[in-house]
């Protein structure tokens, strides 16, 4: 060596682990309904409820296999919970305050998060109603990501007694 | 991953119409060394291997920082040899991209001369057959390594005049 190395202080040491994920099924026909743009979940055959998005597995009330048959729900839903996030934190896309919304979208038995957008914060309410906006189709995958946030549709608000059995 | 997930859309679909993609997590973490290790690494920039040394003579490589028998700090340095012996070894078949080799290897704990303990790398041998407990072996240096324990490239078999690995 003609020249000595600098004093070692410090390494790198990254680690990993790569997976192949698969969705299953029940998933996957959600995801495959989002490159239509349509918002598919299933129902479970004991209770009637419809799950969005669907998983893999059981009704977690009743215990049994979600059903096989696709559920259309949406587009529009209810504003059931919110939260306005006024807090900057790493890696934040969207400057704040901004509002996550739990939706509850028309046929669905429980609630979604996602952004609701093109509203003032202090305006967003329980029981409102909200319709989503999408991303121009060419942009389209199977994510959730083509719809880019939801708005107020201007629908008379829903009252609490009409999706309290969905909270 | 499939050239689709690669090339294409970043997901496949399987027969059963089930959607499939890659998930990798990785955690890009970096450490401090401290005085111990951080010497050692230097050291092995520098084509060196050094080796702390406690009251009771025992040489350790890789250093330890403390004697663990008696909780001695150690601060007392000597080199040891770039040769040694393996005292165990095991066989890598299917490397990942992560490991100091890209070809089948064989895991070895190396004593190099001078030293009394064992410290584990790669061996570069083809086969099985060509690695066994006893044999003798030589760091190879890396060509261009960042700082840490791949400034040793691995070890190799030390030839023997005439004939074959020893």
């Amino acid at each position: 060596m003609s020249n000595e190395a600098e004093d070692v202080l410090r390494i790198r040491t990254p680690i990993g682990v790569e997976y192949a994920w698969s969705a299953g099924t029940r998933s996957s026909a959600y995801l495959n309904g989002l490159l239509e743009g349509k918002l598919l979940g299933k129902r479970c055959p004991s209770c009637s409820r419809v799950y969005f998005p669907p998983r893999n597995g059981n009704c977690p009330m009743c215990g049994v296999l979600l059903g096989d048959d696709d559920v259309e729900v949406g587009p529009n839903g209810t504003v059931t919970t919110f939260c306005v996030v006024n807090v900057p934190f790493l890696g934040q896309k969207i400057t704040p305050p901004y509002v996550a919304a739990t939706i509850l979208l028309d046929g669905a038995d429980i609630g979604m998060q996602h952004l609701l957008q093109e509203v003032d914060a202090a305006d967003v309410r329980m029981g409102m109603r909200v319709e989503p906006v999408w991303a121009p189709r060419d942009n389209w995958g199977p994510t959730m990501e083509n719809i880019t946030h939801f708005r107020p549709s201007g629908e008379p608000d829903v009252d609490y007694s009409d999706y309290a059995g969905q909270l | 991953m499939t050239d689709e997930m690669a090339d294409g859309p970043g997901y496949a679909i399987a027969d059963d119409g089930s959607f499939t993609a890659p998930l990798n997590l990785a955690y890009p973490y970096s450490r401090t060394v401290g005085p111990i290790y951080g010497a050692f690494l230097t050291g092995l920039a520098n084509h060196k291997v050094g080796a702390t040394v406690s009251a009771d003579g025992t040489v350790f490589v890789p250093p330890a920082e403390f004697h663990a028998s008696t909780g001695e700090r150690l601060d007392n340095w000597v080199d040891v040899a770039n040769e040694g012996e393996v005292v165990s070894w095991s066989w890598e078949a299917d490397p990942d991209d992560s490991q100091p080799l890209n070809r089948p290897f064989a895991w070895v704990l190396v004593r190099l001369d001078g030293a009394d303990t064992a410290m584990l790398h790669a061996l570069d041998v083809t086969d099985t057959s060509s690695v066994r407990t006893g044999m003798r072996v030589r760091v190879r240096w890396a060509a261009d390594a960042e700082p840490g324990i791949h400034a040793i490239a691995c070890f190799e078999p030390v030839e023997i005049a005439g004939g074959g690995p020893s």
